[in-house]
């Protein structure tokens, strides 16, 4: 019973930080580490859930969660459990499996898009001697991105080739090339499958907005090594006042990739000191403390 | 396809292969290519006496139309499948941003 309660305690903690996090401001100064404290976030509150409701329906046992999950997939649990017991069972696996198909689902889903894409790619995306390596599609909207894969291409269209000064192309195409080299998409997914399993859920969408605009944040501090953040600020701005093509009104979540784009921008003009080594330091340890908290639990008999 | 595209009627791969006589391939490399692309949906074929005829399911346009919608999110979902620079605003949003593009320029 000992366990359940860690494990209730370590979930409720997990909401608390990413309240906070969501919150904070100081994950915009030093992007990477507090991406590290979302992602150990997410996952030790996967785990303390479904451990939490798991241990509590398996105290009578005296098994471990892990060892007691073994039982139940196997059919060997001894004898039945009691009513209470048996409900926080059963709300423990379902939330288990539902998280687990949910991210085979999104992954399956995006191998499938990004495969597709890509062959249409081969058809109809053409090189350009100016921008070597990278394909063009020949629209007149402004569009760049990265296809991420174990070789990631990026492609922009005719628009922006048109739309961007040749120094905000390259800082641009930076930017899309650290998306590539970094595997940001791996970031996002988990993200965007919680969001998906969970969709009444504030705090869940909060979280997937805070993770994608620190990995946007990620790939514009990469493009500033090479290039000048101001150029990537008016590429920035010139690409949000493009407008796309003619976008169907309510399609998109517009206020908030506006406020979005607005934050890299002042990010990016205004640069923030980086974080002092110490709190850096602070928050991986609390990230791999979080880590290795939920696994311990769930091997402890209950 | 690019061939294809840019005729208005349906062609043999022996047509093809001609019309690529400068990349010098060998029709079965053409026939194996343009049988993969049918079995994949991107070309459509009919008998034509002992050749089949080729020609594409879709436009090019088509095509570049489909790959601009995921690369402008207009999907409805923002999906994962893709990393964009970023994603698109319109109407006074995107009005906003011009007026903060041209406060940007007018500084020294």
């Amino acid at each position: 019973m000992i366990t359940a309660l860690a494990l209730t305690v370590l979930a409720i903690v997990c909401g608390l930080v990413a309240e906070a996090l969501v919150r904070a401001r100081w994950p915009w100064q030093d992007p990477r580490p507090a991406i590290i404290l979302w992602q150990s976030v997410g996952l030790t509150w996967g785990l303390a859930t479904t451990g939490a409701l798991l241990g509590y329906g398996l105290a009578p046992y005296g098994e471990s969660v892990a060892s007691g999950l073994v039982l139940i997939v196997t059919g060997r649990l001894p004898f039945e459990p009691y009513p209470s017991q048996g409900v926080a069972l059963s709300a423990g696996l379902t939330l288990l499996s539902l998280l687990i198909a949910v991210m085979i689902v999104a992954t399956v889903q995006v191998i499938r898009a990004r495969r597709r894409h890509r062959l249409l790619l081969s058809l109809v995306g053409r090189g350009d001697p100016g921008v070597p390596g990278v394909l063009v599609l020949d629209h007149p909207s402004a569009a760049a991105y990265c296809v991420p894969g174990l070789r990631s291409q990026v492609v922009i269209s005719a628009g922006t080739l048109r739309l961007l000064e040749p120094a905000e192309l390259t800082a641009v195409l930076a930017h899309e090339m650290a998306h590539g080299r970094e595997r940001h998409d791996l970031v996002a997914l988990p993200f965007a499958a919680l969001r998906r399993a969970l969709p009444w859920s504030d705090l869940v969408r909060e979280a997937q907005s805070s993770v994608d605009l620190l990995i946007e944040m990620c790939a514009d501090d990469w493009a500033r090594r090479t290039s000048s953040p101001r150029l990537l600020a008016t590429a920035l701005l010139r690409f949000g006042a493009a407008g796309g093509a003619p976008v169907p009104q309510g399609a998109l979540g517009m206020g908030a990739e506006n406020h979005a784009v607005i934050t890299r921008v002042n990010r990016l003009l205004v640069p923030a000191p980086a974080l002092p080594r110490s709190l850096r330091l602070a928050i991986l340890i609390v990230s791999f403390a979080l880590t290795i908290s939920a696994p311990i639990l769930w091997l402890i008999p209950t | 396809m690019d061939v294809l595209w840019a005729h208005s009627e349906a062609l043999t791969a022996r047509e093809v292969g001609k019309a690529m006589a400068d990349r010098d391939l060998a029709p079965t490399t053409v026939m194996t290519v343009l049988d993969r692309l049918t079995r994949k949906g991107f070309l459509r074929r009919e008998r034509d006496g002992r050749a089949w005829r080729y020609h594409p399911a879709e436009s090019r346009d088509a095509y570049v139309a489909e790959l601009m919608l995921g690369a402008l999110d207009l999907t409805g979902d923002r999906n994962a499948a893709l990393a964009h620079f970023v994603r698109s605003v319109s109407g006074p949003e995107a009005e906003a941003l011009r007026r903060a593009l041209s406060g940007l320029h007018s500084e020294p």
